[in-house]
């Protein structure tokens, strides 16, 4: 049970959050199709960090970007989802 | 010799309890197997595999063979450590695993024929057809378990709690209290757990939970804690649990969690007399217990000196320490005792299920005693299990011969015996002359010379050996076996013990009632119930209910005595010859509005937005990503900049994330805010050839048309029309705030009553969209279908990109033999769910996604799913459900049967 | 048939070879599997010794006479998801090429003692789903028309059919989740996991094939664009096929030859009971409830629930997915409260993107993927291993294999059970 430090909210209990996907999977509806799809379909899947958007779905209702440590669970950064950084 | 007995002097005994249906006393304070003793029983149980007699090893949460069945009924709790339960007044056990009786026990016959039921043994036998194993597991498995399993349900409570803390101090001896006192005076909120009833010392500014167990430490501090607030068996008192889980989020954790005895191993050292010296001495100091009268102690460290004192001091006869050692102790107390180095047990005989005498290695001589009572000790094993989950590293300590707390990923630290402060102990171990019945794990009847075996075949690796022979899995989760089976796989291997390796602990660190873990919400609450806001006035009416997910939603109101079918068909004619109303409060709702409300919504919704004029609607339907169809729904223009999005009941929670997702991950540009209103606003469909007129009679107004929507009042409340259509009659979508909506449905209710129209339920609104060739989503819809497989790709959006227009691209998207969306029509019922094939035995082509009978007129029709089926309009199929014994004849046609000309809705 | 002393090389197991060696000091038993070094080369390298893995080894020795063959595992045979699912076995899938591929494990699962001469305890004792309301018994019965159409065994019950077959369970009309029914395979049931790893690995291993463990691949070896070969902690190894087989670590694997795979690793939780006495005879699975309840032969109740639903390689869970499972199983099972859980573990599931295998080249040459069962590979166990070898002897994808394509996802060619599509947690 993580604990995960909402920049709105504070330190909360993970059953707070829902993770959504990667970031490096996000598609937006300017991309060409088979881009997407490519995005769409794979992953890196690292046993290390990778950078992960979550929804503080019971509390805040905001998107988050957790750095987060797949073996470890160690959170290095949560921030505000911002497009213009993390897109 | 007499065995097991009660110290003389002391309070009578005043606790009743009965053991295997004997009446027997205890004293306030005494745990069951102090009781036993103090009434000179010292035969408990048989042991799982070789129903071996067996008795109490242990005085504490780690025994393994001193189980019982404590309590009755729907509190009966199997498999109980005797040694971790507290009598109190009317408890209830029973000895577990025997048949007929735990002094004459059939089951023994195994022992008898271990040599042929070695570890695995199972592997390697009972072939043949799978039946027959069917019949060998019968036997096997009557066999095997332990206690029973209550039949009745659980009478008591549960409950979880919460807690938050600066440090968690994990027990209550000299090192835990030590450690919350520091805690304390550094400022720190302290919070002290104790498995046991009480901590050895009070402490202020600290709170402590006691008869309460560290039960897992998971990730950034999260610790779960199991409070038993009265025993097994017991009844709680009123308005309290039985047991209650914590959940700490403790900032750190100090682990005072002690260390464990660790048996000796030698043959015969599981017969009832042999015990661990601490637990002697605890039996002796605070139970006033006398494990036996005859004494011999087996040790490789100094601690179970203090035991031979302790037996001195109540009365009873130290015969021999054996002392593993070369040197002899420093201990002062030595002096007294009959002491031998260079001695070992080499094994145990006994008289009538006890201890009889212990044959002993004394520097190469065989030396026989006689005694009730054999206390070992082979040093001490810190309890380091709570490092370990936390993801700490463990060391190996070469003086205890143990493995103690390394570096610790998370803010843990361990303290006194925990930490491997702890007697150092002698290395030297005796051959084993019988390894066949040298125990190394109790419970599970491991023996060395399973180890021996395993080691033989090739399972080597801890957790191979393990599988392999069962050792460590049984109740006591190895706490008394781990090393000695460790010890003995280097010793085969010819590697040092932490070479041998060692597996990881994981919680729970002793086991946790399922009702514990579930809580309250295991008594009949296991989910929650969501109610209309207009449930009494349904209830009025007797309705039948249908689960909907998590809502509760009334399929039909019957009346006087029509089954649920008959119902839902006056009801659905009712509604195509006169009138209806439907309660349609849980379709999703959302007020999409700002600047950019067209721009977002034309970012999800898969058909044209922007060009809908205010106050007017149309339907929507909205893909996922891959370009399946999600959801559909309804949009409406109420103003310039203001929307508002019907979507499906069920998939409520996934629209609202989806639009956020939409708005704020993909587009948070867009000058648009999105509110979901699902219970917000109850909905009332108004439907029929008469409900425009009911609508204007009731409003004043004049009704919007088809697919506009107008603001009125009925009966004094602020109302939203929407003139949309399920049913395919005219037919109006009332929205009121939920918490006024009760007088508005009782106004519609009364003049659609009297115009010969009424309430109408889930069955009859099936029946009339299947007629319509509506689309569902979870049945045509089924997360699997893309627009054009459900006949709406003319719906599709032509300019811009919306979700799912990438995924569509994919080639297999459009082949032609997929499943699509047909209609189905037969002179019998066509059952849903059926599969669709030309003939029995041919191959599937489809299957039937919902059907029904025709409203008015004979026959049924349905909707299907079937390959290539815009191509097999005409075809003759068969609809056939094996399971249900039912089949149609069916003709595939266009998915609509009802005014195809589209007039019934329109004014 | 002959009973012969050695089966495929192998000492034969039997009652009677238990009854010699009981009077014989337990003497006279061989190792299981040998402890062989690796090789320099190989023409088939598999890499995971999991249960996949060893029935593929197995397979291909067997079926296809192929011996050059090794199983490269980074720790003990068996120890991965292999060693912590909770054993159900089942080919009752909605959608035909699983539900045919799993029954071809089916029949697989019914020989595979007798084949291998290991009992694996394979209890076709039936697999049920319960169905809480007359949608679910809809739903249950499509389920069923499809099986039993394409000649799989399916069969409705109704409530009281239901009861008889699992008394304990709570037939109350107000319960929670009331019983309105079930659908039951009964050619399904429970095999014991550890005995299918070294049943396999036994038999492989008799018939040549190295089962090497304490053997982590750390890198592939590349020869013009393909695979050649694997790094490993104990040296290079060449080969002409590299298979992987690693369940949860298929994308670090992957990594190794710069691919990306639609798959990410999640975590299932399951835990078991201490023993009691025989109290539930089947196994039951809810049409509408994550939770499903079994017996082992030992006696636990082994019970799991929902997945973890974010990415993980721990191996270690979140609690309240636990209590969840324990809510609902004692929902359905009100007896089950006063049990303890005595253990509870966790797996890396690899979740792929439409909750179906991968089962085929990649797009590198020389390299295979056999991976992405979520949370239902250990039933397939037996279909999984002689697809996989069948691909990697041959190079052409076994018919029943061929729907699960590594490049279906591009395509558009999915095969999703659940409905729910790419992303994982949802599943």
């Amino acid at each position: 049970m993580l604990q995960i430090d909402c920049p709105f909210c504070g330190a909360r209990a993970q059953s707070e959050f829902g993770y959504e996907r990667t970031l490096d999977s996000i598609v937006t509806l300017e991309m060409p199709a088979d881009e997407a799809v490519r995005r769409l379909y794979a992953r890196a899947n690292p046993r290390g960090f990778d950078d992960e958007l979550w929804r503080h779905a019971f509390g805040c209702r905001q998107w988050l970007v957790l750095r987060r440590h797949r073996q470890t669970h160690e959170i290095a950064s949560v921030a505000a989802f911002d497009a213009a950084l993390h897109r | 010799m007499s065995g097991p007995s009660r110290l003389p002097g002391g309070p009578a005994p005043t606790l009743r309890f009965t053991f295997d249906g004997v009446p027997l006393r205890a004293r306030v304070g005494d745990t069951l197997a102090a009781a036993l003793l103090a009434n000179g029983i010292g035969l408990v149980a048989r042991s799982f595999k070789y129903h071996r007699p067996r008795g109490i090893l242990s005085a504490g949460i780690e025994e393994p063979n001193a189980l019982v069945t404590v309590g009755e009924g729907g509190r009966r709790e199997p498999n109980t450590r005797a040694t971790d339960v507290y009598v109190y007044d009317g408890l209830v056990a029973h000895s577990q695993n025997r048949w007929p009786s735990l002094a004459f026990d059939l089951g023994a016959v195994n022992g008898l024929a271990a040599r042929f039921l070695t570890a695995g043994f199972y592997y390697k036998t009972f072939f043949g057809p799978p039946s027959r194993w069917l019949l060998y597991e019968r036997f096997i498995r009557r066999a095997a378990g332990l206690g029973k399993a209550p039949t009745e349900p659980d009478p008591d409570p549960y409950e979880h709690r919460s807690a938050f803390c600066d440090v968690l101090v994990v027990g209550g001896g000299p090192a835990g209290i030590a450690a919350a006192r520091a805690g304390v005076q550094a400022g720190e909120r302290v919070l002290l757990v104790e498995q046991d009833r009480a901590v050895c010392e009070a402490i202020d500014g600290a709170r402590v939970l006691a008869r309460t167990t560290a039960s897992g430490v998971w990730d950034h501090g999260f610790v779960t804690l199991v409070e038993r607030l009265v025993e097994p068996g017991q009844r709680p008192a009123p308005s309290q649990p039985a047991q209650r889980l914590w959940h700490v989020r403790a900032r750190r954790i100090v682990l005072a969690t002690g260390a464990i005895e660790r048996p000796l191993t030698f043959a015969g050292n599981d017969r009832p007399g042999v015990m661990l010296s601490q637990a002697v001495r605890r039996y002796i100091e605070r139970f006033k217990v006398l494990p036996g009268q005859r004494v011999v102690i087996a040790t490789n460290n100094d601690a179970a000196y203090a035991t031979a004192d302790a037996i001195a001091a109540a009365g009873g006869s130290v015969v021999a320490i054996l002392d593993s050692r070369a040197e002899k102790s420093p201990v002062a107390s030595a002096a007294a005792h009959p002491v031998h180095t260079n001695a070992f047990p080499i094994s145990t005989s006994g008289k009538r299920h006890h201890l009889h005498s212990v044959e002993a290695d004394i520097g190469g001589e065989r030396t026989r005693f006689e005694a009730d009572l054999l206390a070992i000790s082979g040093g001490f094993t810190p309890v380091v299990h709570l490092h370990s989950q936390a993801g700490g590293a463990l060391d190996w300590d070469e003086a205890i011969q143990a493995f103690v707390p390394g570096a610790s990923r998370q803010a843990v630290s361990s303290v006194g015996a925990a930490a491997g402060d702890l007697p150092p102990v002698g290395i030297a171990v005796a051959d084993l002359p019988d390894p066949k019945t040298s125990f190394i794990d109790f419970q599970n009847d491991v023996t060395a010379a399973d180890i021996d075996l395993a080691w033989a075949e090739g399972y080597r690796s801890v957790e191979h050996l393990k599988r392999y022979t069962t050792l460590g899995m049984a109740t006591d989760q190895g706490k008394t076996s781990n090393m000695a089976a460790l010890a003995r796989l280097a010793s085969v291997a010819g590697v040092t013990i932490p070479q041998a390796g060692l597996t990881t602990f994981r919680a729970p660190f002793t086991p946790v009632t399922l009702g514990a873990l579930a809580g309250a919400d295991g008594g009949g609450h296991a989910a929650p119930s969501r109610r209309l806001a207009l449930y009494d006035r349904h209830q009025r009416l007797a309705p039948i209910w249908q689960p909907l997910g998590l809502w509760h939603r009334p399929r039909a109101y019957p009346i006087a005595g029509e089954t649920l079918h008959q119902a839902a068909l006056r009801e659905a004619r009712a509604v195509r010859t006169a009138a209806g109303i439907v309660d349609v409060s849980t379709l999703a709702k959302f007020a999409v509005v700002g600047p950019d409300a067209a721009a977002l919504l034309e970012s999800v919704c898969a058909t044209g937005i922007a060009k809908l004029a205010v106050g007017r609607g149309r339907y929507t339907f909205l893909l996922r990503e891959d370009g399946m169809v999600m959801d559909d729904g309804t949009v409406w223009r109420l103003e310039e900049n203001r929307y508002l999005l019907t979507s499906s009941t069920g998939g409520a929670d996934r629209m609202e994330a989806h639009l956020s997702y939409a708005h704020r991950v993909l587009a948070p540009h867009l000058r648009v805010s999105v509110v979901a209103q699902q219970e917000h606003f109850a909905g009332i469909a108004l439907a029929g050839p008469l409900a425009k007129a009911i609508l204007a009679e009731l409003t004043g107004i004049a009704p919007p048309a088809h697919m506009g929507l107008a603001q009125a009042e009925i009966a004094g409340v602020a109302v939203l029309i929407l003139a949309a259509s399920y049913s395919g009659e005219r037919a109006f979508e009332l929205y009121a705030v939920a918490s006024d909506a009760g007088a508005v449905w009782d106004a519609v209710e009364a003049a659609t009553r009297a115009r010969g129209g009424a309430p109408y339920g889930l069955e009859a609104l099936e029946f009339l969209r299947i007629e319509k060739g509506h689309i569902v989503i979870g049945a045509e819809a089924d997360g699997r279908t893309t627009p054009h497989d459900l006949q709406l790709e003319r719906m599709l959006r032509k300019s811009g990109s919306f979700i799912g227009t990438a995924g569509l691209t994919r080639p297999a998207l459009s082949v032609p033999d997929r499943l699509q969306l047909v209609g189905l029509t037969s002179e019998t019922p066509i059952p849903e769910g059926a599969m669709l094939v030309t003939a029995t035995g041919e191959p599937v082509l489809g299957h039937v996604t919902s059907a029904t009978g025709r409203v008015l007129g004979e026959g049924a029709v349905a909707l299907g799913l079937l390959a290539g089926g815009r191509l097999r309009i005409g075809e003759r199929l068969l609809a056939t459900s094996p399971t249900r014994n039912q089949s149609a004849h069916v003709t595939v046609t266009a998915p609509l049967f009802y005014d195809p000309e589209g007039t019934r809705y329109r004014d | 048939m002959a009973r012969t002393a050695r089966v495929g090389g192998m000492k034969r197991y039997s009652a009677l070879a238990l009854l010699k060696a009981g009077l014989t000091g337990q003497r006279g038993w061989e190792r299981a599997w040998r402890d062989p070094e690796p090789k320099k080369s190989y023409d088939i390298v598999i890499i995971g010794g999991g249960g996949h893995g060893l029935a593929t080894a197995y397979y291909l020795a067997k079926v296809h006479g192929l011996r050059n063959i090794a199983v490269l595992e980074k720790g003990w045979i068996g120890g991965g998801n292999t060693g912590r699912n909770t054993t159900i076995v089942r080919s009752n899938y909605r959608q035909k090429p699983l539900h045919d591929l799993f029954d071809f494990a089916l029949d697989l699962w019914d020989g595979m003692s007798d084949a291998l001469n290991f009992n694996v305890m394979f209890s076709p004792r039936g697999a049920l789903f319960l169905g809480h309301s007359d949608g679910d018994m809809t739903v249950l019965a499509q389920r069923g028309d499809a099986l039993r159409c394409d000649g799989i065994d399916a069969e409705l019950l109704t409530r009281a059919q239901v009861q008889k077959l699992v008394p304990l369970l709570d037939m109350a009309p107000d319960a929670r989740f009331p019983i309105h029914g079930g659908l039951i395979q009964r050619r399904g049931g429970t095999a014991r996991h550890d005995a299918v790893a070294w049943g396999y690995a036994r038999a492989a291993d008799a018939l040549g094939v190295d089962v090497i463990q304490k053997c982590e691949v750390t890198g592939f070896a590349m020869t013009g664009g393909r695979v050649s070969g694997v790094a490993t902690t104990r040296g290079p190894i060449a080969a002409g096929r590299v298979g992987i087989c690693v369940a949860g670590n298929s994308g670090p694997v992957a990594a190794f030859a710069g691919l990306q795979l639609p798959i990410e690793a999640h975590t299932l939780q399951a835990f078991v009971t201490e023993p009691v006495k025989p109290m539930i005879d089947t196994v039951i699975m809810s049409q509408s409830l994550h939770c499903y309840i079994s017996q082992s032969d030992k006696g636990g109740i082994v019970l799991g629930g929902d997945p973890d639903q974010f990415p993980s390689y721990a191996q270690r869970g979140l609690p309240p997915r636990i209590e969840k499972a324990a809510t609902e199983a004692i929902a359905l099972v009100p007896a089950l409260s006063r049990l303890r859980m005595v253990r509870c573990w966790a797996g890396t599931t690899d979740m792929s993107f439409d909750g179906s295998p991968i089962l085929s080249a990649l797009p590198v040459d020389g390299l295979y993927l056999n991976g992405g069962w979520c949370y239902g590979g250990f039933k397939a166990t037996p279909a999984s291993g002689w697809c996989y070898a069948h691909v990697l002897a041959t190079g052409d994808n076994h018919p029943l294999a061929a729907p699960f394509a590594f490049d279906r996802f591009a395509r558009g060619a999915t095969i999703d059970e659940a409905g729910v599509g790419v992303l994982p947690q949802l599943r």
